[in-house]
Protein backbone atom coordinates (compact mmCIF):
# COMPACT_ATOMS: atom_id res chain seq x y z
CA UNK A 1 0.00 0.00 0.00
CA UNK A 2 3.01 2.28 -0.33
CA UNK A 3 2.92 5.20 -2.64
CA UNK A 4 5.69 7.24 -4.26
CA UNK A 5 5.78 10.00 -6.84
CA UNK A 6 8.52 11.83 -8.66
CA UNK A 7 8.55 14.54 -11.31
CA UNK A 8 11.11 16.64 -13.13
CA UNK A 9 10.94 20.36 -13.76
CA UNK A 10 13.22 23.18 -14.82
CA UNK A 11 16.50 22.22 -13.21
CA UNK A 12 15.11 20.03 -10.43
CA UNK A 13 13.64 16.63 -9.57
CA UNK A 14 11.02 16.28 -6.81
CA UNK A 15 10.75 12.87 -5.11
CA UNK A 16 7.91 12.23 -2.69
CA UNK A 17 7.05 9.19 -0.63
CA UNK A 18 4.49 8.26 1.98
CA UNK A 19 5.83 7.83 5.52
CA UNK A 20 3.83 4.84 6.71
CA UNK A 21 5.44 1.63 7.96
CA UNK A 22 2.70 -0.95 8.31
CA UNK A 23 2.27 -4.70 8.68
CA UNK A 24 -1.12 -6.26 7.94
CA UNK A 25 -3.70 -4.11 9.78
CA UNK A 26 -1.22 -2.34 12.07
CA UNK A 27 0.42 1.01 11.28
CA UNK A 28 3.67 0.75 13.22
CA UNK A 29 5.22 4.06 12.26
CA UNK A 30 4.11 7.25 10.53
CA UNK A 31 7.43 9.07 10.08
CA UNK A 32 9.47 6.55 8.09
CA UNK A 33 11.94 8.11 5.65
CA UNK A 34 11.84 6.07 2.43
CA UNK A 35 14.00 8.39 0.33
CA UNK A 36 17.75 7.81 0.46
CA UNK A 37 20.32 10.37 -0.63
CA UNK A 38 22.72 8.57 -2.95
CA UNK A 39 25.08 11.43 -3.59
CA UNK A 40 25.38 15.20 -3.67
CA UNK A 41 22.84 15.35 -6.52
CA UNK A 42 20.86 12.13 -6.38
CA UNK A 43 17.87 10.77 -4.49
CA UNK A 44 16.29 7.32 -4.50
CA UNK A 45 12.90 6.38 -3.08
CA UNK A 46 12.25 2.70 -2.40
CA UNK A 47 9.25 0.48 -1.68
CA UNK A 48 8.41 -3.21 -1.66
CA UNK A 49 9.16 -6.21 0.52
CA UNK A 50 9.98 -5.06 4.08
CA UNK A 51 13.60 -5.78 4.94
CA UNK A 52 14.61 -6.17 1.29
CA UNK A 53 13.91 -2.46 0.86
CA UNK A 54 16.27 -1.10 3.47
CA UNK A 55 18.93 -3.78 2.81
CA UNK A 56 18.97 -3.01 -0.90
CA UNK A 57 18.75 0.76 -0.51
CA UNK A 58 21.67 0.82 1.95
CA UNK A 59 23.68 -1.53 -0.29
CA UNK A 60 23.19 0.91 -3.17
CA UNK A 61 23.90 3.97 -1.04
CA UNK A 62 27.12 2.57 0.33
CA UNK A 63 28.43 1.27 -2.99
CA UNK A 64 27.80 4.61 -4.66
CA UNK A 65 29.57 6.32 -1.79
CA UNK A 66 32.48 3.89 -2.19
CA UNK A 67 32.66 4.79 -5.88
CA UNK A 68 32.80 8.45 -4.94
CA UNK A 69 35.59 7.80 -2.44
CA UNK A 70 37.63 5.69 -4.86
CA UNK A 71 37.29 7.93 -7.89
CA UNK A 72 36.86 11.36 -6.25
CA UNK A 73 33.81 11.82 -8.43
CA UNK A 74 30.19 10.78 -7.98
CA UNK A 75 28.45 8.76 -10.69
CA UNK A 76 26.16 10.65 -13.04
CA UNK A 77 22.42 9.88 -12.69
CA UNK A 78 22.22 7.78 -15.88
CA UNK A 79 25.29 5.70 -14.96
CA UNK A 80 24.10 5.25 -11.38
CA UNK A 81 20.63 4.21 -12.57
CA UNK A 82 22.13 1.68 -15.02
CA UNK A 83 24.29 0.27 -12.24
CA UNK A 84 21.33 0.03 -9.88
CA UNK A 85 19.25 -1.67 -12.60
CA UNK A 86 22.07 -4.15 -13.17
CA UNK A 87 22.07 -5.04 -9.44
CA UNK A 88 18.34 -5.78 -9.57
CA UNK A 89 18.58 -7.69 -12.87
CA UNK A 90 21.36 -9.89 -11.45
CA UNK A 91 19.38 -10.42 -8.25
CA UNK A 92 16.29 -11.52 -10.21
CA UNK A 93 17.71 -14.91 -11.20
CA UNK A 94 19.59 -15.51 -7.96
CA UNK A 95 18.55 -17.70 -5.04
CA UNK A 96 16.52 -14.99 -3.36
CA UNK A 97 15.73 -11.87 -5.41
CA UNK A 98 15.25 -8.41 -3.96
CA UNK A 99 11.62 -7.33 -4.26
CA UNK A 100 12.20 -3.55 -4.29
CA UNK A 101 10.76 -0.85 -6.56
CA UNK A 102 12.64 2.42 -6.95
CA UNK A 103 12.43 5.95 -8.25
CA UNK A 104 15.89 7.42 -8.86
CA UNK A 105 16.04 11.18 -9.38
CA UNK A 106 19.24 13.09 -10.03
CA UNK A 107 20.63 16.33 -11.37
CA UNK A 108 23.43 15.87 -13.88
CA UNK A 109 25.86 18.74 -13.23
CA UNK A 110 27.75 18.00 -16.45
CA UNK A 111 24.76 18.75 -18.70
CA UNK A 112 22.65 20.74 -16.18
CA UNK A 113 19.69 18.46 -16.78
CA UNK A 114 17.39 16.75 -14.29
CA UNK A 115 16.84 13.02 -14.81
CA UNK A 116 14.32 10.58 -13.40
CA UNK A 117 14.38 6.79 -13.65
CA UNK A 118 11.59 4.35 -12.77
CA UNK A 119 13.06 0.96 -11.83
CA UNK A 120 10.95 -1.98 -10.77
CA UNK A 121 11.90 -5.16 -8.88
CA UNK A 122 12.55 -7.08 -12.12
CA UNK A 123 15.18 -4.58 -13.24
CA UNK A 124 12.93 -2.82 -15.75
CA UNK A 125 14.23 0.72 -16.17
CA UNK A 126 12.42 3.62 -17.82
CA UNK A 127 13.75 7.17 -18.22
CA UNK A 128 10.70 9.39 -17.95
CA UNK A 129 9.71 12.97 -16.99
CA UNK A 130 7.38 11.84 -14.17
CA UNK A 131 6.70 8.54 -12.44
CA UNK A 132 4.88 6.78 -9.64
CA UNK A 133 5.25 3.48 -7.78
CA UNK A 134 2.56 1.56 -5.95
CA UNK A 135 -1.22 1.85 -6.10
CA UNK A 136 -0.85 5.62 -6.25
CA UNK A 137 0.28 5.25 -9.85
CA UNK A 138 -3.25 4.30 -10.93
CA UNK A 139 -4.51 7.65 -9.64
CA UNK A 140 -1.59 9.96 -10.26
CA UNK A 141 -0.21 9.08 -13.69
CA UNK A 142 -3.17 10.46 -15.63
CA UNK A 143 -3.11 13.64 -13.51
CA UNK A 144 0.56 14.01 -14.33
CA UNK A 145 -0.12 13.36 -18.05
CA UNK A 146 -2.45 16.36 -17.95
CA UNK A 147 -0.73 18.80 -15.55
CA UNK A 148 2.97 18.06 -15.76
CA UNK A 149 5.12 20.74 -17.37
CA UNK A 150 8.79 19.87 -17.86
CA UNK A 151 9.66 23.59 -17.77
CA UNK A 152 7.73 24.32 -14.59
CA UNK A 153 9.25 26.22 -11.69
CA UNK A 154 9.66 24.48 -8.36
CA UNK A 155 6.48 26.05 -7.00
CA UNK A 156 4.44 24.85 -9.97
CA UNK A 157 5.97 21.38 -9.65
CA UNK A 158 5.03 21.24 -5.98
CA UNK A 159 1.49 22.32 -6.89
CA UNK A 160 1.23 19.41 -9.35
CA UNK A 161 2.55 17.10 -6.64
CA UNK A 162 -0.10 18.39 -4.24
CA UNK A 163 -2.77 17.46 -6.80
CA UNK A 164 -1.46 13.89 -6.93
CA UNK A 165 -1.28 13.55 -3.17
CA UNK A 166 -4.81 14.90 -2.63
CA UNK A 167 -6.16 12.52 -5.25
CA UNK A 168 -4.56 9.57 -3.48
CA UNK A 169 -5.82 10.85 -0.11
CA UNK A 170 -9.31 11.07 -1.53
CA UNK A 171 -9.53 7.81 -3.48
CA UNK A 172 -7.11 5.26 -2.03
CA UNK A 173 -8.85 3.06 0.52
CA UNK A 174 -5.84 3.21 2.89
CA UNK A 175 -5.08 6.58 4.52
CA UNK A 176 -1.41 7.29 3.98
CA UNK A 177 -1.00 10.41 6.08
CA UNK A 178 1.92 12.72 5.53
CA UNK A 179 4.23 12.57 2.53
CA UNK A 180 7.94 13.26 2.76
CA UNK A 181 9.11 15.44 -0.12
CA UNK A 182 12.72 15.95 -1.19
CA UNK A 183 14.15 18.00 -4.02
CA UNK A 184 17.41 17.70 -5.93
CA UNK A 185 18.72 20.58 -8.01
CA UNK A 186 22.07 22.16 -8.88
CA UNK A 187 22.61 23.12 -5.23
CA UNK A 188 22.15 19.58 -3.94
CA UNK A 189 19.40 17.75 -2.09
CA UNK A 190 17.06 19.11 0.55
CA UNK A 191 13.78 18.28 2.20
CA UNK A 192 10.71 20.43 1.57
CA UNK A 193 7.61 21.05 3.65
CA UNK A 194 4.56 20.78 1.37
CA UNK B 1 -0.76 -13.75 -16.97
CA UNK B 2 2.11 -14.85 -19.17
CA UNK B 3 5.59 -13.46 -18.51
CA UNK B 4 5.96 -12.62 -22.19
CA UNK B 5 2.89 -10.37 -21.96
CA UNK B 6 3.82 -8.62 -18.71
CA UNK B 7 5.36 -5.55 -20.33
CA UNK B 8 3.87 -5.82 -23.85
CA UNK B 9 5.42 -4.76 -27.14
CA UNK B 10 5.82 -6.00 -30.70
CA UNK B 11 8.49 -6.00 -33.39
CA UNK B 12 8.37 -6.68 -37.14
CA UNK B 13 11.05 -6.81 -39.87
CA UNK B 14 10.68 -7.01 -43.64
CA UNK B 15 12.90 -7.54 -46.67
CA UNK B 16 12.87 -5.17 -49.65
CA UNK B 17 14.97 -4.58 -52.77
CA UNK B 18 18.52 -4.15 -51.43
CA UNK B 19 17.10 -2.93 -48.15
CA UNK B 20 15.51 -4.16 -44.95
CA UNK B 21 13.24 -2.45 -42.46
CA UNK B 22 12.64 -3.14 -38.80
CA UNK B 23 9.93 -1.51 -36.72
CA UNK B 24 8.54 -1.71 -33.20
CA UNK B 25 6.01 -0.06 -30.97
CA UNK B 26 7.18 1.96 -27.98
CA UNK B 27 4.98 0.70 -25.15
CA UNK B 28 6.36 -0.29 -21.78
CA UNK B 29 3.53 -1.38 -19.53
CA UNK B 30 2.99 -2.98 -16.17
CA UNK B 31 0.24 -5.40 -17.16
CA UNK B 32 -2.65 -3.07 -17.95
CA UNK B 33 -0.93 0.19 -16.86
CA UNK B 34 1.18 2.14 -19.38
CA UNK B 35 4.43 3.26 -17.77
CA UNK B 36 6.79 4.73 -20.37
CA UNK B 37 7.97 4.89 -23.94
CA UNK B 38 10.64 2.27 -24.32
CA UNK B 39 12.70 1.69 -27.43
CA UNK B 40 13.14 -1.98 -28.24
CA UNK B 41 15.33 -1.76 -31.34
CA UNK B 42 19.09 -1.30 -30.97
CA UNK B 43 21.89 -0.94 -33.50
CA UNK B 44 24.44 -3.74 -33.41
CA UNK B 45 26.62 -2.39 -36.20
CA UNK B 46 25.97 0.30 -38.82
CA UNK B 47 24.08 -2.24 -40.92
CA UNK B 48 22.54 -4.62 -38.39
CA UNK B 49 19.70 -3.81 -36.01
CA UNK B 50 18.11 -6.07 -33.43
CA UNK B 51 14.62 -5.67 -31.99
CA UNK B 52 13.79 -7.40 -28.71
CA UNK B 53 10.20 -8.01 -27.62
CA UNK B 54 9.21 -9.58 -24.34
CA UNK B 55 10.12 -8.88 -20.73
CA UNK B 56 11.64 -5.39 -20.52
CA UNK B 57 14.30 -6.16 -17.94
CA UNK B 58 15.63 -8.94 -20.19
CA UNK B 59 15.50 -6.53 -23.17
CA UNK B 60 17.93 -4.23 -21.32
CA UNK B 61 20.07 -7.11 -20.03
CA UNK B 62 20.36 -8.79 -23.42
CA UNK B 63 21.09 -5.52 -25.16
CA UNK B 64 24.08 -5.07 -22.87
CA UNK B 65 25.12 -8.71 -23.31
CA UNK B 66 24.94 -8.56 -27.13
CA UNK B 67 26.84 -5.28 -27.13
CA UNK B 68 29.59 -6.96 -25.08
CA UNK B 69 29.76 -10.10 -27.24
CA UNK B 70 29.75 -8.15 -30.52
CA UNK B 71 32.50 -5.84 -29.21
CA UNK B 72 34.60 -8.89 -28.27
CA UNK B 73 33.94 -10.36 -31.72
CA UNK B 74 35.02 -7.12 -33.43
CA UNK B 75 38.19 -6.89 -31.34
CA UNK B 76 39.18 -10.52 -31.89
CA UNK B 77 38.19 -10.79 -35.56
CA UNK B 78 39.29 -7.24 -36.46
CA UNK B 79 36.22 -6.88 -38.67
CA UNK B 80 32.52 -6.19 -38.28
CA UNK B 81 30.18 -9.09 -37.64
CA UNK B 82 27.95 -10.29 -40.49
CA UNK B 83 24.15 -10.46 -40.00
CA UNK B 84 23.85 -14.24 -40.20
CA UNK B 85 26.80 -14.71 -37.83
CA UNK B 86 25.13 -12.31 -35.42
CA UNK B 87 21.90 -14.32 -35.66
CA UNK B 88 23.80 -17.42 -34.60
CA UNK B 89 25.41 -15.43 -31.78
CA UNK B 90 21.92 -14.50 -30.58
CA UNK B 91 20.82 -18.12 -30.83
CA UNK B 92 23.72 -19.46 -28.77
CA UNK B 93 23.37 -16.70 -26.16
CA UNK B 94 19.72 -17.66 -25.66
CA UNK B 95 20.31 -21.43 -25.69
CA UNK B 96 22.95 -21.05 -22.94
CA UNK B 97 19.93 -20.38 -20.70
CA UNK B 98 17.87 -23.27 -22.04
CA UNK B 99 16.50 -24.27 -18.61
CA UNK B 100 16.10 -20.77 -17.20
CA UNK B 101 15.61 -18.60 -20.27
CA UNK B 102 15.51 -14.92 -20.99
CA UNK B 103 11.90 -14.03 -21.84
CA UNK B 104 12.73 -12.43 -25.17
CA UNK B 105 11.79 -12.95 -28.80
CA UNK B 106 14.49 -11.24 -30.89
CA UNK B 107 14.10 -9.98 -34.45
CA UNK B 108 17.25 -9.26 -36.45
CA UNK B 109 17.48 -7.15 -39.62
CA UNK B 110 20.61 -6.26 -41.51
CA UNK B 111 22.55 -6.04 -44.73
CA UNK B 112 25.68 -8.11 -45.27
CA UNK B 113 28.98 -6.37 -45.97
CA UNK B 114 29.91 -5.25 -49.51
CA UNK B 115 32.50 -8.05 -49.75
CA UNK B 116 29.61 -10.53 -49.32
CA UNK B 117 27.27 -8.84 -51.75
CA UNK B 118 25.29 -6.38 -49.56
CA UNK B 119 22.45 -8.87 -49.31
CA UNK B 120 19.40 -8.06 -47.17
CA UNK B 121 18.91 -10.40 -44.20
CA UNK B 122 16.20 -10.90 -41.59
CA UNK B 123 15.79 -13.53 -38.90
CA UNK B 124 13.81 -14.14 -35.75
CA UNK B 125 14.24 -16.51 -32.82
CA UNK B 126 12.17 -17.86 -29.99
CA UNK B 127 13.16 -17.44 -26.36
CA UNK B 128 15.55 -20.40 -26.41
CA UNK B 129 17.26 -19.50 -29.66
CA UNK B 130 15.49 -21.44 -32.40
CA UNK B 131 16.22 -19.37 -35.50
CA UNK B 132 13.76 -18.61 -38.29
CA UNK B 133 15.40 -17.36 -41.51
CA UNK B 134 12.43 -15.99 -43.40
CA UNK B 135 12.70 -14.62 -46.91
CA UNK B 136 9.85 -12.12 -46.57
CA UNK B 137 9.06 -10.90 -43.04
CA UNK B 138 9.35 -11.89 -39.38
CA UNK B 139 7.20 -10.87 -36.42
CA UNK B 140 7.41 -11.09 -32.63
CA UNK B 141 5.62 -9.86 -29.54
CA UNK B 142 2.11 -9.62 -28.12
CA UNK B 143 0.64 -8.55 -31.50
CA UNK B 144 2.45 -11.25 -33.48
CA UNK B 145 -0.75 -12.91 -34.73
CA UNK B 146 -2.10 -9.56 -35.93
CA UNK B 147 1.26 -8.72 -37.51
CA UNK B 148 1.32 -12.04 -39.39
CA UNK B 149 -2.11 -11.36 -40.87
CA UNK B 150 -1.45 -7.84 -42.09
CA UNK B 151 2.11 -8.52 -43.26
CA UNK B 152 0.90 -11.48 -45.33
CA UNK B 153 -1.59 -9.20 -47.01
CA UNK B 154 0.58 -6.12 -47.59
CA UNK B 155 4.04 -7.52 -48.29
CA UNK B 156 5.28 -8.05 -51.81
CA UNK B 157 8.81 -8.80 -53.01
CA UNK B 158 11.31 -6.18 -54.23
CA UNK B 159 9.89 -3.11 -52.55
CA UNK B 160 12.03 0.03 -52.81
CA UNK B 161 13.09 1.63 -49.49
CA UNK B 162 10.35 4.28 -49.56
CA UNK B 163 7.64 1.73 -50.39
CA UNK B 164 9.02 -0.71 -47.83
CA UNK B 165 8.78 2.05 -45.21
CA UNK B 166 5.10 2.61 -46.04
CA UNK B 167 4.34 -1.11 -46.02
CA UNK B 168 6.02 -1.87 -42.71
CA UNK B 169 4.55 1.24 -41.08
CA UNK B 170 1.00 0.32 -42.03
CA UNK B 171 1.60 -3.29 -40.98
CA UNK B 172 2.79 -2.26 -37.54
CA UNK B 173 0.31 0.55 -36.84
CA UNK B 174 -2.76 -1.46 -37.76
CA UNK B 175 -1.61 -4.59 -35.96
CA UNK B 176 -0.85 -2.83 -32.67
CA UNK B 177 -4.19 -0.99 -32.80
CA UNK B 178 -5.84 -4.38 -32.40
CA UNK B 179 -3.66 -5.36 -29.44
CA UNK B 180 -4.13 -3.86 -25.99
CA UNK B 181 -0.55 -4.57 -24.91
CA UNK B 182 1.20 -2.91 -27.86
CA UNK B 183 1.14 0.61 -29.21
CA UNK B 184 1.88 3.99 -27.60
CA UNK B 185 3.86 5.15 -30.63
CA UNK B 186 6.15 3.41 -33.10
CA UNK B 187 9.63 3.68 -34.60
CA UNK B 188 10.83 2.41 -37.99
CA UNK B 189 14.41 1.92 -39.21
CA UNK B 190 15.01 1.41 -42.94
CA UNK B 191 18.48 -0.01 -43.58
CA UNK B 192 20.11 0.39 -46.99
CA UNK B 193 23.73 -0.35 -47.98
CA UNK B 194 24.77 3.28 -47.53
CA UNK B 195 22.60 4.56 -44.68
CA UNK B 196 19.88 3.99 -42.11
CA UNK B 197 16.79 6.20 -41.98
CA UNK B 198 14.98 6.26 -38.66
CA UNK B 199 11.46 7.64 -38.43
CA UNK B 200 9.10 7.91 -35.47
CA UNK B 201 5.45 7.30 -36.33
CA UNK B 202 2.44 9.00 -34.84
CA UNK B 203 0.05 6.34 -33.64
CA UNK B 204 -2.94 5.98 -31.34
CA UNK B 205 -1.79 6.61 -27.77
CA UNK B 206 -4.19 4.19 -26.22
Amino acid sequence: MECQFALTGKGYVIVASDTTAARSIVKMKDDEDKIKTLGPHMLMSYSGEPGDTVQFAEYIERNLRLHQIRYHHPLRPSSAASWIRRQLADSLRSRSPYAVNLLVGGYDIATSEPHLYWIDYLGTMAHIPFAAQGYGSYFALSLLDRYHNPEASLEEGLETLRRCISEVEKRLIVGLGKFKVKVVDRNGTREIEL
Amino acid sequence: MSIMEYNGGSVVAMVGKNCVAIASDLRLGNQALNVATFDKIFPVTDRIYIGLSGLATDVSTLRERFRFRVNMYTIKEEREIEPDTFAHLVSSTLYEKRFGPFFIEPVIAGISSPSRGSKPFIAAADLIGCLNFAKDFVVAGTASSELFGIAEGLWEPDLEPEDLFETISQTLLNAVDRDAFSGWGAVVHVITPDRVITRTLKGRMD
